[in-house]
């Protein structure tokens, strides 16, 4: 054995990179629930591989027979069905986990410095996750497929002058049709996935150079005992693997509790209008993307159109998503940690969060005079947010931060 | 920290409760068709009743003859001899036996293929519809129906309507709708048997990684990796 591991360290830095990154990777003995949630993306990134690679082997991206493709797989491929599910489930929850994480990242001050080129790799890398999630939910070829492709799609003929023309590059054609289908499989399955594992490597990097934040926004590696380990940090492996280990298989029994009992959930995760396959001829009543991109479907729809342009909806629709990136620059506070800020920030991240879930939720709903007025006030609380964050991450009182993690 | 849990979860229900509320409000009353996935019973007389009265003009094309005759306990032979009416083959998906040319002479439409009604419009929408027909002479075959307004088709189960008990009626609309909902998902069948194992596995799975982890971490508490200084 020892031979062997010989024999490849001399060829590849094997001992070096299990050490680095888990068995000498000194991790804050602090984490709490909230840090569940980076593993569990890996873990939904890996079952949505796996699972996408058997789909992939069945499904058909022909719009003339992709429709009844996804069909024959729940009915006729050896539990199709059941990696169906899997992979519609894993989209949602796909993004249950990262709007956790983020949120963590939002409680703890993950962001702020040195931690701002995670923050930045993990945005880009949400932002190409609702790509990969659009794009797949276009392929079942369903109603809520096409007529949701088509909104989103024309949202690019908004710009002036190239909008035409861009919207003729997506489509490949003048309308929403067999080639935006094609397309959108092959970025699904081999382009924007590869660009995820890559981002996921860049982000964990980046993340075991500068080592973890924690609940208490106190950096580890200032307080190094003889021997220089962080006395506040334990090995990521095996402590915090076996520890990961139990949030996985709570996860699964969440996962597979929809997986098997409610792989619809009501709507939420399959929409009924989907299992009616796409017709050019026929708009549905209501069209709504499915809840993870609705709070800036929302924000898209708050701004009225101007000069007969959709383009500042559009704009603004951006700006919402790539204002995130910004937040390590906007956040002004000495403290990292929610435990540790003062009270205007508590204020303003509770109103933040009862912002998005307002917006996500309008989102869903057709569109009523009340409605159109909730969702530009929330739209005006979202940006205000980032607006004003330099300010009020600057006034009131922060407690002191303490010189080592405390324990809970 | 468990306020901020708890804020945030509590709103995520009431939005739950709320879309559920708006998405059920859409138009027409729906009466409860309260079916059971489970009766077998139910769901053979609903293959029946679906055979003799609705393949003549509407397919369920993603169905085979012997999936549902394996799904539901029905003998091969008999299903070949008293159930199928437009196939050679058990291993057929099932079509209509009415021409789509003379569909449009007739009907004016083709009529559609049942394979996911009950997905797409639920099974309550199945149920109210079959038994929302009443009369009206300007309509072509001198019906029309309260929950899809001038539906094109004629009312198939007049007879039953007419000849059996409002229980009884019912239950025979029931037994349709039960089946069209067994059609749209077969596996509605097996999936909440599997799903209660694999959910035992993983409590299993559960208690024993919590012991791991307690194990491994006694060091973090007591042993060496103890809080130093």
């Amino acid at each position: 054995m020892d031979n062997n591991k010989n024999w490849i360290d001399q060829r590849f830095p094997l001992t070096k990179v299990w050490n680095e990154h888990l068995a000498e990777y000194y991790t804050p003995r602090n984490f709490n629930f909230w840090y569940f949630f980076g593993s569990l993306a890996i873990l939904v990134l890996v079952i949505q591989i796996l699972t996408g690679i058997f789909l992939t082997m069945h499904f058909k991206p022909d719009a003339a027979l992709a429709f009844n493709s996804v069909e024959y797989i729940m009915r006729d491929v050896d539990w199709g069905w059941l990696i169906r599910y899997i992979h519609s489930t894993g989209a949602s929850a796909f993004f249950v986990v990262i709007y956790l994480h983020m949120y963590r990242g939002l409680l703890y001050g993950s962001y702020k410095a040195p931690r701002e080129l995670i923050w930045i790799l993990g945005m880009v890398l949400y932002i190409a996750l609702m790509a990969e999630a659009f794009m797949g939910y276009v392929l079942p070829w369903g109603q809520m497929s096409y007529w949701g492709a088509k909104v989103i799609i024309n949202l690019f003929g908004s710009f002036p002058i190239v909008g035409e023309l861009i919207l003729e590059f997506i489509l490949g054609d003048y309308a929403v049709g067999d080639p935006v289908l094609n397309r959108f499989f092959s970025l699904h399955v081999i382009a924007i996935p590869l660009i995820l594992v890559i981002l996921v490597f860049l982000h964990i990097v980046a993340l075991h150079t500068v080592g973890s934040n924690n609940p208490d926004g106190v950096e580890i590696k200032q307080n190094k005992d003889k021997n220089g380990i962080p006395k506040d940090g334990i090995p990521f492996h095996p402590y915090y693997s076996v520890k990961d280990i139990v949030g996985v298989v709570v996860f699964l029994m969440i996962f597979t509790s929809i997986v098997f009992f409610a792989p619809a959930l009501g709507g939420y995760f399959l929409e009924a209008p989907n299992f009616v396959e796409a017709n050019p001829l026929k708009t549905p009543d209501h069209i709504a993307p499915l809840w993870y991109l609705t709070p800036f479907y929302s924000v898209l729809r708050a701004i009225p159109p101007m000069f007969g342009s959709q383009l500042p909806g559009v704009l603004a629709m951006f700006a919402a998503l790539l204002i995130l990136i910004a937040l390590p620059w906007l956040d002004r506070s000495k403290v990292k940690s929610i435990r540790y800020r003062s009270w205007p920030y508590k204020v303003a991240l509770t109103i933040f969060v009862i912002t998005f879930i307002v917006l996500g939720w309008l989102g869903m709903q057709a569109v009523t005079p009340l409605y159109s007025l909730m969702a530009q006030v929330f739209t005006a609380l979202y940006f205000a947010f980032f607006i004003l964050m330099p300010w009020f991450t600057s006034v009131g009182k922060t407690k002191p931060v303490p010189e080592r993690t405390t324990e809970h | 920290m468990k306020t901020l849990l708890n804020t945030t979860l509590s709103a995520v229900a009431a939005m739950v409760i709320s879309f559920n509320a708006a998405a059920s409000g859409a138009g027409v009353h729906l009466d409860h068709a309260n079916t059971d996935i489970t009766d077998e019973a139910s769901l053979q007389r609903g293959a029946q009743s679906f055979m003799n009265y609705c393949s003549g003009c509407h397919s369920i094309e993603l169905m085979r003859y012997n999936r549902i005759a394996k799904d539901l306990n029905i003998d091969e032979a008999d299903m070949a001899k008293n159930l199928m009416f437009n196939a050679e083959k058990t291993g057929s998906t099932i079509f209509s036996s009415m021409p789509d040319k003379g569909a449009k002479e007739w009907f004016g439409t083709t009529p559609p293929d049942l394979s996911l009604t009950a997905r797409a419009r639920g099974t309550d929408w199945i149920y109210t519809y079959l038994k929302g027909f009443y009369a009206d002479d300007t309509r072509p075959y001198g019906v029309n129906n309260h929950v899809l307004e001038n539906a094109s088709m004629p009312d198939v189960l007049w007879q039953s309507k007419q000849d059996k008990s409002e229980q009884d009626f019912n239950q025979e609309v029931r037994d349709i709708t039960n089946f069209l909902d067994y059609v749209s998902e077969p596996v509605k069948l097996i999936r909440y048997e599997i799903g209660v194992k694999v959910l035992g596995f993983l409590f299993i799975l559960f208690i024993l990684s919590y012991l791991l982890k307690k194990e491994y971490w006694k060091d973090v508490k007591y042993g060496k990796w103890r809080a130093k200084d």
